[in-house]
């Protein structure tokens, strides 16, 4: 399958990702978003593993094909925990503001 | 031998015990104990002087050491004191005028608070302090320290009455003045450490180390020392300071003008005089510059109608008379009119402070009059000063103006021709002063003329020693022609001239005058010189006051031929003009506009940048993601 394919369908997903932080105010929303940008991310990552294993060299080498993948897996795994952090976080801040809405949380400044 | 001499130091350091005791002690102690103190000590060094003298007269000269002032690499240079003949008749004039003025202070100054009184004397003792160093120091920069030391003595003094804005300024003036002149002064040392790598007189005068100075190093040496000369000394173009300082209390004037301060410059070059004599172009130069100072001051002093400047005049006056003699290689007369013009012209002020005194402080002669019957002592003793500087035989200025002329003749006729004319003028101004202020009858204020009366006995007193000095004081000096072997002096002081005779015997020998050609040259100048006293007298003694503005010639010698007005327009006036300059346009607009745009810039851009920072997360992330799309496009299209 064509690699450009894979290409547009994960720069669909960053763009819809960053679209999303951009617009939306509602924090799980938003939340959601940065995770879909990761997940395009890695898809790019194993897409491209996959096209360079097409060559003859890295054919011969014994972890043939298998290093992109192992390596998404362990970001998901990171991501995962990544994402328990920010759940937590947003669930305090509801339960301090009543409110997920990120420009309610601009009280930093001043 | 040298134990002899060894309690020299006490000289100089008494008179500064003196002053730390009185500066310190201002505020506690009475007029009379500070008084006291104040010439007790300046007399204990006359008496320590008096016995070096002896000493030296019996042939013990000595250069004593101390310590090391300055250490550095190959250049030492020591704080020792020399004392020879010419340093301790020196310090003979010094401590023995300076006594007499101390005690004539003592009564002159009683109606200053006691505080002020105690600083005067404070200063008055310096003010010797400094004199004595500078004539005893051993090499240059020991007379430099002195040399300064005068001069800041004599900018306290000069601004005594600091509440006076005229008198800080003519202060300020003598100080300013006196700093142009110790600059030459200073290089001058610069070129003889850079040249001989010494500065101690003893060393530079050997012949190993005048043999390495080219004629240019001499004559440049010598020059920017008597530059520094020309400050000390009042002559062109430095003199202007010294007029002025008669701001100061008139026995501050008498110590300036007679015992110390001006006489410094001479004192310098006739300790220098091999250098001197080995730089011809610098001896005319000086010969010049002492006459024109002397011709200028004293047609200066025709029309003064001040007490005290016409005795500030007459004294650059006569200092340039000394200069001249400098110039043509008389040293010994010089030296000779320094030590008689400290008898008459201290003299002279001590009695203009008498008569100011019984003026209840008028100094305007044309206000004065008729004093003779009222002040016996003072108009005595005063007559006798006249004489002396007039140059009347007997009396001491005779014989030492009539050396420098003679030696002026042998030079250059014409150099003698006008120092006569300047002797004629000095007689005029003096007998015109004289006869204003004696004779003819009162022209002041009936409160004053009731006030008169004569001085007490403290002030009376140095009058009548000095004016017994004035008139014996210069048969120390009875030229040749008179009596062999009667120039004392010149025997005495042989030894420090010794190089600089051997050295113009050897190159270029002046005939002797012939007695019967002295004799005509004597005659001719005390003729003129009783020819204007006569006159004067004649002219002065029916003064009477007259409204009328002088005209002409005479306006122009009244306002000393605008030569502070021209100073003030070419030197000051220009330069106040370019420190505005520098103020306005440089300071202001070139260098406080960068400091100050700097932090204004500064301020500017952090203040619109603030915006920047609106807490929105999402403008944060906007940002973030316009500068990734702008890398992009750096990255992929250009």
């Amino acid at each position: 399958m064509d690699i450009k394919a894979y290409i547009v369908l994960a720069l669909t997903l960053f763009t819809i990702g960053i679209i999303g932080v951009l617009v939306r105010r509602n924090a799980i929303i938003i939340f959601m978003c940065v995770e879909l940008m990761l997940n395009a991310v890695n898809l790019l990552l194993v897409a491209f593993s996959k096209m360079h294993a097409v060559s003859a060299a890295v054919k011969a080498s014994p972890t043939y094909a298998s290093d992109a993948q192992i390596f998404v897996f362990f970001i998901m795994i990171v991501a995962a925990a990544e994402v328990s952090v920010g759940l937590a976080i947003i669930v305090m801040l509801y339960r301090n503001t009543h409110s997920v809405d990120v420009n309610f949380l601009n009280r930093l400044k001043n | 031998m040298s134990n002899v001499l060894q309690i020299a130091w006490l000289i100089p350091i008494l008179p500064l015990i003196g002053f730390i005791i009185n500066g310190a002690g201002r505020n506690n102690l009475s007029k009379g104990v500070s008084g006291f103190i104040g010439s007790a000590v300046v007399f204990a060094s006359f008496l320590l002087s008096i016995y070096v003298f002896i000493q030296v007269k019996n042939g013990h000269t000595d250069v004593l050491h101390y310590f090391n002032f300055i250490n550095i690499e190959s250049l030492k240079i020591a704080f020792d004191f020399k004392l020879d003949q010419l340093s301790s008749l020196f310090l003979l004039i010094i401590t023995g005028v300076g006594f007499l003025i101390h005690v004539y202070s003592t009564s002159y100054m009683h109606e200053e608070p006691a505080k002020d009184f105690a600083k005067y004397f404070a200063f008055l003792n310096l003010f010797v302090f400094s004199m004595l160093l500078l004539v005893m120091g051993a090499n240059y920069v020991i007379m430099f320290i002195g040399w300064e030391g005068v001069g800041l003595c004599s900018y306290l003094l000069i601004g005594y009455w600091f509440r006076n804005n005229d008198y800080t300024i003519a202060a300020k003036k003598a100080f300013i003045m006196n700093r142009i002149g110790d600059l030459g002064f200073l290089l001058a040392v610069f070129w003889l450490i850079a040249k001989v790598g010494t500065v101690s007189f003893d060393e530079v005068f050997s012949t190993v180390n005048l043999a390495k100075l080219t004629l240019t190093d001499k004559t440049g040496i010598t020059l920017l020392l008597f530059i520094g000369a020309t400050g000390k000394s009042a002559q062109i173009p430095l003199y202007t300071w010294l007029p002025d300082a008669m701001a100061g209390p008139t026995p501050v004037s008498a110590l300036i003008h007679a015992a110390t301060m001006v006489t410094a410059g001479i004192y310098m070059i006739a300790r220098s005089n091999i250098l001197y004599t080995m730089a011809p172009l610098t001896q005319g130069v000086i010969a010049i510059v002492g006459l024109a100072t002397a011709v200028l001051a004293a047609t200066i002093a025709l029309k003064q109608n001040d007490i005290k400047k016409v005795l500030a005049y007459s004294t650059v006056s006569q200092l340039g008379i000394m200069f001249l003699g400098l110039g043509v290689g008389a040293y010994t007369g010089a030296v000779f009119h320094v030590m008689t013009h400290a008898f008459f012209k201290a003299l002279l002020f001590l009695g203009a402070g008498s008569v100011i005194h019984a003026m209840s402080g008028e100094q305007d002669m044309r206000n004065m009059g008729g004093l003779k019957k009222h002040m016996n002592i003072t108009h005595l003793t005063f007559l006798l000063g006249c004489l002396a500087i007039a140059g009347m035989p007997p009396f001491s200025g005779f014989f030492s103006k009539d050396e420098i002329l003679a030696a002026a003749y042998a030079n250059n006729p014409l150099l003698w021709g006008i120092g006569v004319i300047t002797a004629m003028m000095t007689a005029f101004y003096m007998f015109r002063l004289y006869a204003m202020t004696f004779l003819g009858k009162f022209r002041g204020t009936h409160d004053q003329e009731h006030h008169l009366h004569e001085s007490p006995f403290a002030m009376t007193f140095p009058l009548i020693i000095l004016a017994l000095l004035a008139v014996i004081g210069g048969w120390v000096g009875i030229p040749e022609v008179f009596m062999h072997g009667g120039h004392k002096l010149e025997a005495f002081l042989e030894p420090v001239f010794a190089n600089t005779n051997e050295y113009v015997n050897a190159h270029h020998p002046h005939e002797h005058l012939s007695p019967s050609k002295e004799y005509i040259l004597m005659g001719v100048s005390v003729a003129g010189a009783l020819i204007a006293l006569l006159y004067a007298w004649n002219k002065f003694s029916k003064y009477e006051k007259t409204e009328l503005p002088s005209t002409g010639f005479a306006k122009l010698l009244e306002n000393k031929w605008y030569v502070d007005e021209i100073y003030q327009s070419i030197i000051i006036q220009p330069l106040r003009s370019l420190s505005v300059f520098f103020n306005n346009v440089i300071e202001k607009k070139g260098i406080d506009g960068f400091v100050n745009g700097t932090g204004k810039a500064v301020n500017y851009g952090s203040r619109q940048l603030r915006w920047l920072q609106s807490g929105q997360v999402g403008a944060y992330v906007l940002l973030m993601v316009i500068g990734i799309l702008v890398l992009f496009i750096i990255q992929l299209f250009l």
